[in-house]
């Protein structure tokens, strides 16, 4: 067990210092930073004098050391385009987009799992059948459209939810939430909503596919002779075993749902990461590229690799291989 | 000798599952309705959309033809530039599918040139070439697509973003995508090395890259094809996201993604066509193709005969 943890560990500083390295690359060779900070009259040798003081005379992988070493301290210099430190701007824009994920993925999950359940146990009916197709449609519906459709419907229509923005925000250090006033919460409904149907669909399908193959298996066939109530070899036995791959699935789709906030923030003009992402993509604005796709690969290493560990705890199957493919 | 190709075509098996499948027919027959459509855009077309002098600002914001207010010559309505939606969606399609294909193919070329040399060479080369691939299938494709294009844009200059807008976006979806089509192509090439025909080939002097290309490569070539039916829907859902996104096609050259951007842009103002008639095609489009892929991977896997 310490042998994966450890292996898993070195493997997920490996793929960081992948990320670090197109990161710096990005810097390095997207744009000469001396251009923008000395007078367009500037002599050689001044320019020489910038070079030096920023240290792009040393070798490359000094500067990458010393990148990385910076990065580490979350400090990835100024904005191109708005001249402020990107550190600022990110944690400016985190809880915005935190609060959104963390809410369509608990939708996802509350609503997912019980429709699941409930197309696997009866899997001929009506309502099952509807909600396959639904869930079809669901898979199908590009994320951008279905938000599109939602604010046609709720906000254009029948001018039910607002269609921007966050609402009123409260301050909690340098936390600002959404959660504690009323335009807040009517906010979010919209967004998350958008962001979690596909995550829902795929969760309920998973869920399904699932809870009808252990209901196959024999020590479910043994709970039903032993007399036991159906609720109970349901929601005791069956859906312990279930819920496995669904913590996998569930975790790997953590960070999509990060990556597609971009496209719910777009969509609803939401100020979180995402929107900032796009504004530095469109503007070729570099240390905001850099210092987002750091720190959400930082985000998705530490999901997956938990997400490892905790199946490894969670199935002692695959503990022994792992123990097993080590020797 | 073409006779009797076309004899073995229908008795074939694969035609058979089609004829026995309305998903795949159906959506076979709307795809090909959408393709001659994007083909032939410039005759089913009544103006040019990126042509101003056609456009007149007069006639901009009109609905549909059928509603109150509509104008026959217009039969979708037109966008606030005076576009005529019709005509528009007909050169986004074009744009969109171009932007598919042509990803789809970089995609392909780029993973089956990888797979190959992983697979057949082995080793430390292999150990690299799927080292990045885990890296980049661990990230959303979106992402990664974004990425690039944020390259490309920060090394281009400004003045060419628009021109260069449609190379830059093969690029992104082409070297996002390559991954599927490397894993399966290692994987079948390292079986196919293995075999005797290979061994025949090595012993009469044949060079590797030889091979690799003239023996190998064709029977590797099978279930690329179903992967590049399910990309093909991929690629034109990613580049309509890029493109709705405000980094993608710019709005003087409209794929159906800018289209649905533009219209999302004045949604509150009434104007529901120009967001909804894109969305309708684009959705129809990538469920078409879908449904073709999931049907031809089912029909070529025998295991579910």
């Amino acid at each position: 067990m310490l042998g994966f943890l450890i292996r898993r560990i070195i493997q997920s500083i490996f793929v960081m210092l992948a990320v670090a390295l197109i990161a710096f690359m990005m810097f390095r060779f997207m744009g000469d930073p001396v251009n923008s900070m000395v007078a367009e009259t500037a002599t050689t040798e001044e320019r020489e004098a910038v070079r030096e003081r920023l240290g792009l005379d040393q070798p490359l992988w000094v500067q990458y050391g010393r990148f990385v070493a910076r990065a580490a301290q979350g400090d990835f210099g100024l904005s191109w385009r708005n001249a402020r430190p990107v550190s600022t701007l990110l944690a400016e824009r985190f809880p915005a987009t935190a609060e959104l994920v963390l809410v369509a993925a608990g939708l996802s999950l509350l609503v997912g799992i019980p429709l699941g359940i409930l197309t696997a146990l009866k899997p001929g009916s009506l309502s099952a059948q509807t909600l396959q197709f639904v869930s079809l449609i669901g898979i199908s519906l590009p994320t951008f459209v279905t938000g599109i459709l939602l604010i046609l419907v709720f906000s254009v229509w029948l001018n039910w939810l607002p269609s921007f923005g966050r609402g009123t925000v409260v301050d909690i250090g340098w936390w600002s939430t959404g959660f504690l006033t009323v335009s807040g919460l009517k906010a979010l409904i919209l967004p998350s909503v958008m962001l979690c149907l596909f995550q829902l669909t795929l969760i309920m399908r998973l869920v399904r596919a699932e809870m009808m193959e252990v209901l196959r298996t024999d020590y479910i066939k043994f709970a039903r002779a032993r007399g036991l109530p159906n609720r109970s070899i349901h929601f005791r036995h069956a859906l312990k075993n279930t819920l496995i791959p669904v913590i996998t699935i569930f975790g790997l789709q953590l960070g999509g749902l990060i990556a597609f906030a971009i496209i719910t923030e777009t969509v609803f003009q939401w100020p979180g990461m995402g929107a900032l992402f796009i504004q530095a993509v469109s503007f070729g604005d570099v240390p905001v590229m850099a210092a987002y796709l750091v720190l959400v690969s930082l985000i998705f290493v530490v999901i997956n690799t938990s997400v490892d560990l905790l199946y490894a705890v969670l199935d002692p199957r695959l503990r022994a291989d792992a123990a097993r493919a080590a020797h | 000798m073409a006779d009797t190709t076309f004899h073995r075509a229908l008795d074939s098996d694969l035609f058979w599952s089609f004829r026995k499948s309305w998903t795949a027919r159906v959506s076979s027959l709307v795809l090909l309705v959408l393709f001659g459509a994007a083909i032939f855009a410039p005759w089913l077309a009544t103006q040019n959309p990126y042509d101003i002098s056609q456009l007149f600002l007069l006639d901009s914001e009109l609905p549909p033809m059928w509603i109150d207010g509509g104008d026959p010559r217009y039969i979708l309505g037109t966008d606030q530039q005076a576009r005529d939606l019709y005509s528009a969606i007909l050169y986004g399609l074009r744009l969109s599918l171009v932007v598919g294909f042509a990803s789809v193919a970089l995609a392909a070329a780029l993973g089956i040139t990888l797979g190959l040399l992983g697979g057949f060479l082995g080793g430390i080369v292999d150990a690299a070439i799927m080292r990045v691939a885990d890296i980049l299938l661990s990230f959303p494709a979106i992402l990664v697509a974004l990425l690039v294009n944020g390259i490309a844009r920060g090394v281009l200059p400004p003045d060419q973003h628009a021109d260069a807008a449609i190379w830059v976006l093969i690029l992104a979806i082409g070297l996002t995508n390559w991954v599927q089509y490397a894993r399966t192509v290692r994987g079948s090439t390292m079986v196919e090395r293995q075999k005797e025909y290979v061994q025949a080939a090595r012993i009469n002097g044949v060079s590797g890259s030889g091979i690799m290309i003239q023996h190998i490569l064709p029977n590797v070539l099978g279930p690329v094809l179903v992967i590049a039916t399910i990309n093909l829907g991929m690629a034109v859902l990613t580049e309509a996201t890029l493109s709705f996104l405000g980094v993608g096609m710019p709005a003087t050259q409209p794929s159906l993604g800018t289209l649905i951007r533009i219209g999302n842009e004045y949604l509150f103002s009434g104007i529901w066509w120009v967001v909804i008639f894109p969305s309708v095609v684009l959705v129809v489009l990538v469920l078409a193709v879908n449904l073709l892929g999931d049907w031809l991977r089912d029909a070529l896997n025998p295991k579910l005969r």
